[in-house]
């Protein structure tokens, strides 16, 4: 059975270019240019999934993304679930399976490539009906730069699926003109394969573009699977089409039952016929095209159910010429059949809103039409208003977007020539007087419609047996009028309540049909009752093309200091602070972390040893109001530093907490450069910013970042004193010329070099800064300087572990948002003689000055082998009592000392300061373990090392 | 994705900016001779309407200039933007 | 050999490790980095008596329009702010930032930041093809012009865009030290699935 229901000429598929899949383990053939459900109904499968609740047989509903049912799952090449067999364009080698309602996930890498494309345009057609079509042409005439994205393989839309004649010729010899037309202007930018799924504000889109799959083993492995294209556009042009709408029914999801225009797409699109013998039920006549050319290509039509109690005369003699027996005022009640349709039972309504005795008839295929909804999707997320159109029972759109329109039957306007008149029209009013001048008049003849009936429900469905609404998430009116019958009364909840419109089709087919059933239950309007949001996206995406290139190496900027490949080359382990990779330690062969570390730490403490601290934030800060700026921004006074010396200083918010620290270097009378803790830098620099230009503009000072133009390297260690004298003979680097928060201009490598007395290890130190150009330089002249003293590098822990011994925090991991410098111990560090400075006021706040505040203590674990986990609850008893536990505080940092031959840590906690000597319990794995409270400096208490 | 109109590099995607919160509330003269009470209002106590709100924006990865926005909370629509030395609009 | 000569001699561009890869790319795109210009942070509000010295100082006048710059010989002066602009120059002379230090007097800064950036010269037919992989700003030639310079994004890094001719096929991008590194693989990346397409040869 291959391929026995392909019409033997005729469709948009490659007869010549054959192709092979599998579904569900069996081998299937089909043609270049099918899709996969094209291509399954060419083989007579129409049974091709199961439905989520009940498990019923579930087959190919439409020929569209709007179809709920046909859910398939991609198994190879590579897995992706929950995909619509309409949607899925047919390659060589696909293996598919059905999907009970939910699929898999791959749980091995995606190996395709996934990226994005930013584009500006004019216009931004959405569509490449004849609607889009028009507008595309229109506005590339008149020279606009123009998108054009469709989500089909090729373009025409709706026109692929008939037998419309454009100004005497076939209609897609038009759409071949128009798209040749199209690709000779070099600013239009047509792409089929491309969904537009999102529209958000100021004329931004997305669209998907599928690149590959297509091409099966033809493609480039390097190309890009999937696009995403972020259109910015000054005009949209809504040209998405409409979608068909079902009739319920009782049994209305059987396999083989399925919109009636979907089965004419499969007709005269892919050469399909959908079925055998079969029925039509419709409440308008656009359906009867179906029927007729289904007729025509050897399908025997059994009957037509209309339940309008009149069509036209052309009808009529259309349903006698090819003896198709008609039934006005009728509808279907039912369907039977085991794993497919093969009766229908169709029955005529009566006058009270009922329906008489069935007749069953045998089929196998049932085309069903309930008239059309306008695809809204996009229009609705742009913001424009819907209004509800009792004639055709459907929203509509009620106005021209700010910046757009909704074109042809995206607009309601059903009509060919309409299509081609409003998407030209619509170019014109975007583009002005150059595009109207391009405007083109075809001769199209439109069919007169008689009106539609609008039939949400066959009435009784559900009252015995089951009659589905959303056919993805099974389920039934009885589900919405259960929902009705609970209080619901609006749209949104009755959704939420039923799930109806959840699935991945996003209820293309149920939304509207919903709002009709809940608007017939409770007696109100379907105008007043409204439909649900439509929210992006309006087809499925993958989290990987939402990714694109985000991912990996490029998930997030790595950012390196001048040291890296130095560091890379030493063995060095790396550790992520913010975007920065810094180096963490560095471990000889063989030698464990807490090895490096405590080899490190001795280097610093006894001998000599460098890192790289560029990371640190750098701010220069010029003009005649700098020294008052720094006033105003740091707790301390900053106006009195003399040129040539370094200062700590602490800034607060208005609230009196800590938000930095760092040293403020004077370069001269109205020139300072100031460090940042190295997360803060942007912040710092920002929130100075903000001062400055908004509150105090008046001071006449700059502010320019320097941060990665000096690479920072301090050098420490009783010595490093050696190390310096080496690197710069001619600088005297006594502790007299040279002292302490003080620095020099100096020369190393024969490249300038600023050196500053700082000490962040409390061990006397030098912080030399060199311009990056020159920082591998300076670094190795410092390694050749230091090796006959041993010089250590050392990484980001041993910083940690030196630091945190002298009880130095580090703002943002020993601090919150809720510290003052008085509760870190730093009330030195808050000047008493300024009149005022940022924070200054909250201080005396009563709530902080409590004398229960969390304030910076150290805490000695009484086991010195038992390293406290940072984050740790400080509680106060032995044992653990019952929640609620009262806790103290938390610990912040917490190391193996190698200097002191213990574990220590820093902690937050509750009166801290007055706790000294307590003991106090921190829970590790639920036992207490006893600490001793103590103040935070472990190492060296007197500061006599610094000066070395 | 939104664009927000720099008053000197123009309309720019939403992700350059960042956020300042309510403009117009000014640094007091002197804090130290305001009542914990008053202290409290001006670091604590911000508006919160649906509708126009004047607020501080800054151009961070652009021009590194703050600025201020009438902005209209309900549908984040910018309703006019304004240099720091510039009167606030009205706007109905 | 000088002092000064050494000290050329051992500098590291941030860049320099992506010379190779920067070349394999197609033709369609060339990457280069413009390694080692004087960088100059030039702060002045315009309204300051020192513009008329700035300018002449540069030897063209200093472009006080947003997103702007100007040319004068060698020196390239892109606005950055209203009161701040990044002057680069190739030569290491320091005679641009002596004359520009004179001029300014004590009415603005003149801040050497050459470590602070570097410039990467992204050109070829498809240079515009590339940045709309990651950048958000329309640089098309229709409404982009020699001479704009915009800060913005360049996939997740902050850079100024320098567009250098008419024709979208010659930019300078210029990107913080830290994340060059970042941008080269990122721009390198956005590359290989033009490998094979004809219009990128």
């Amino acid at each position: 059975m291959t391929n026995s229901f392909r019409t033997s000429t005729g469709g948009r598929v490659n007869r010549e270019l054959p192709l092979s899949f599998q579904f569900d383990g069996t081998p299937y053939s089909g043609y270049a240019g099918d899709t996969l459900a094209s291509a399954l109904l060419a083989n007579g499968k129409h049974d091709i999934a199961s439905s989520i609740k009940f498990g019923r047989p579930r087959g190919v509903f439409a020929a569209g993304p709007e179809d709920p049912s046909g859910v398939i799952q991609i198994e190879e090449p590579f897995p992706e679930p929950m995909l619509m067999a309409s949607t899925v364009e047919l390659y060589d080698g696909l293996v598919a399976s059905g999907l009970p309602g939910q699929g898999w996930l791959a749980d091995r890498p995606d190996p395709a490539r996934y990226d994005a494309v930013h584009h500006h345009c004019d216009l931004l057609v959405v569509g490449a009906g004849p609607a889009g079509l028009s507008a595309a042409l229109t506005g590339a005439r008149a020279g606009a730069r123009v998108v054009l994205v469709d989500s089909l393989s090729e373009a025409g839309g709706s026109l692929l699926g008939s037998t419309e004649v454009i100004d005497g010729r076939p209609a897609l010899e038009w759409v071949e003109s128009v798209t040749a037309e199209l690709d000779e202007h070099p600013d239009v930018l047509h792409l089929q394969r491309a969904t537009a799924f999102g529209c958000y504000d100021d004329g931004f889109a997305l669209a998907l573009e599928n690149r590959t799959d297509h091409l099966g083993g033809a493609a480039d492995p390097d190309d890009t699977r999937q696009r995403v294209w972020r259109i910015r556009a000054q005009y949209l042009v809504i040209a998405t089409g409409a979608h068909e709408r079902p009739v319920v029914f009782n049994d209305n999801d059987r396999p083989g039952i399925m919109l009636a225009a979907s089965a004419r797409t499969f007709l005269h699109r892919f050469g399909v016929l959908a079925g055998g013998r079969a029925v039509l039920f419709t409440t308008n006549d656009s359906a009867y095209a179906a029927a007729f050319d289904l007729s025509d290509a050897g399908v025997t039509i059994v009957a037509v159910a209309d339940s309008r109690a009149q069509v036209s005369e052309r009808l009529q003699d259309g349903c006698v010429r090819r003896g198709i027996a008609l039934h006005t005022g009728h509808v279907v009640s039912g369907t039977d059949g085991d794993r497919r349709v093969e009766s229908v039972d169709i029955a005529a309504l009566t006058g009270d809103n009922e329906v008489g005795q069935a007749e069953r008839v045998a089929a196998d295929l049932l085309l069903v039409s309930g008239g059309w909804n306008p695809a809204v999707h996009l229009f609705s997320q742009a913001r424009g208003r819907l209004r509800y159109d009792d004639g055709i029972g459907a929203f509509v759109p009620a106005e021209d977007l700010e910046q757009g329109r909704a074109v042809g039957a995206a607009a309601g306007h059903f009509g060919l020539a309409d299509a081609l008149r409003d998407g030209a029209s619509a170019a014109a009013a975007a583009l002005g007087p150059t595009a109207t001048a391009a405007v083109t008049e075809h001769q199209v003849d439109d069919l007169v419609e008689a009106p539609s009936a609008v039939l949400w429900s066959v009435p009784g469905s559900g009252e015995t047996g089951m009659a589905f609404v959303d056919l993805q998430r099974d389920a039934t009116t009885q589900d919405v009028l259960r929902a009705v019958g609970a209080g619901l009364r609006s749209v949104e909840h009755v959704k939420r309540y039923t799930t109806i419109g959840t699935g991945l089709d996003q209820g293309k087919t149920s939304g509207v049909v919903t709002s009709g059933i809940i608007a017939d239950a409770l007696g109100v309007g379907v105008a007043e009752l409204g439909v649900t949001t439509y929210r992006p996206p309006y087809t499925p995406v993958a989290f990987a093309a939402l990714a694109g290139r985000n991912r990996g190496q490029l998930l997030d900027p790595v950012r390196l200091t001048p040291t890296h490949v130095w560091a890379l080359t030493r063995g060095a382990e790396f550790e992520n602070v913010g975007q920065w990779k810094r180096a963490w330690y560095f471990p000889r062969e063989g030698e464990s972390m807490d090895g490096a570390v405590a080899r490190e730490c001795r280097a610093a403490r006894e001998g000599v040893a460098f890192m790289d601290g560029s990371t640190l934030g750098k701010i220069d800060v010029q003009g005649p109001g700098a020294g008052e700026l720094l006033d105003r921004i740091y707790t301390n006074m900053m106006s009195t530093l003399k040129v040539g010396r370094a200062r700590y200083g602490v800034m607060c918010g208005a609230d009196g907490m800590v938000v930095d620290d760092g040293t403020v270097i004077r370069l001269a009378d109205e020139h300072f450069l100031l460090t940042t803790t190295t997360g803060n830098a942007a912040s710092v620099l920002e929130t100075m910013e903000e001062w400055l230009q908004t509150e105090w503009p008046e001071l006449r000072v700059h502010l320019t970042s320097v941060t990665e133009h000096w690479a920072t390297f301090p050098v420490v260690g009783p010595k490093s004193r050696e190390v310096i004298a080496a690197l710069v003979p001619d600088l005297d680097v006594s502790n007299d010329a040279f002292g302490f928060m003080t620095w020099r201009d100096a020369e190393i490598a024969g490249v300038p070099v600023r050196i500053v007395r700082i000490s962040f290890s409390g061990e006397l130190a030098y912080e030399v800064n060199v311009s990056a150009w020159h920082a591998m330089a300076v670094w190795r002249a410092i390694a050749e300087a230091g090796r006959p003293h041993g010089i250590t590098p050392y990484g980001t822990e041993t910083m940690h572990v030196l630091r945190a011994e002298k009880g130095f925090p580090i703002i943002g991991q020993d601090t919150d948002a809720t510290m003052t410098p008085q509760d870190l111990g730093m009330s030195w560090v808050v000047s008493k003689k300024k009149e005022d400075f940022v924070g200054k006021r909250s201080f005396t706040r009563l709530e902080n000055q409590r004398e229960d505040r969390k304030q910076l203590v150290g805490l000695l674990p009484q086991d010195p082998s038992v390293l406290l986990p940072e984050g740790g609850q400080v509680i106060e008893t032995a044992d653990l009592p019952e929640a609620p536990v009262r806790m103290l505080g938390h610990v912040t940092s917490s190391y193996h000392s190698a200097t002191s031959g213990c574990t220590f840590a820093l902690a937050v906690v509750r009166g801290g300061r007055d706790r000294l000597g307590e003991t106090l319990y921190v829970p590790m794995n639920g036992t207490p373990v006893p600490v001793t409270v103590s103040d935070t400096v472990l190492y060296d208490k007197e500061g006599a090392r610094r000066d070395g | 994705m939104q664009l927000i109109p720099c008053p000197w590099c123009g309309p720019r995607e939403e992700v350059e900016f960042h956020y300042g919160g309510q403009a117009h509330v000014a640094y007091p003269a002197a804090p130290a001779d305001l009542s914990d009470r008053e202290w409290a209002e001006y670091v604590f106590f911000r508006d919160n309407p649906k509708g126009l709100f004047a607020e501080r924006w800054v151009h961070s990865t652009g021009c590194r200039r703050w600025f201020n926005a009438i902005r209209d909370t309900g549908t984040h629509d910018f309703r006019a933007v304004y240099r720091p030395n510039e009167p606030k609009p009205v706007i109905s | 050999m000088t002092a000064d000569d050494v000290a050329v001699d051992q500098r590291v561009s941030p860049l320099e490790l992506w010379r190779a890869e920067f070349k394999a790319l197609p033709a369609g795109v060339r990457l280069r980095e413009l390694a080692f210009l004087t960088q100059l942070s030039l702060r002045l509000v315009p309204e300051s008596p020192a513009v008329a010295a700035v300018s002449e100082a540069l030897g063209v006048a200093l472009p006080l329009e947003p997103c702007s710059s100007a040319v004068a010989g060698e020196v390239t002066v892109l606005w950055l702010g209203p009161d701040e602009w990044l002057v680069m120059t190739p030569t290491g002379d320091g005679e641009t930032e002596r004359n520009l230090r004179a001029a300014v007097q004590g009415h603005g800064a003149v801040i050497d930041v050459s470590g602070q950036r570097t410039t990467v010269s992204v050109s070829g037919p498809r240079a515009r093809d590339l940045l709309a992989h990651g950048c958000s700003i329309d640089l098309h030639p229709r409404v982009n012009h020699a001479g704009s310079c915009v800060q913005t994004h360049l996939a997740k890094a902050g850079v100024a865009i320098w567009t250098r001719d008419d024709s979208g096929t010659d930019f300078w991008v210029v990107v913080r030290t830290s994340f060059a590194d970042y941008l080269a693989r990122w721009l390198v990346d956005a590359c290989v699935p033009h490998r094979q397409d004809p219009q990128w040869q």
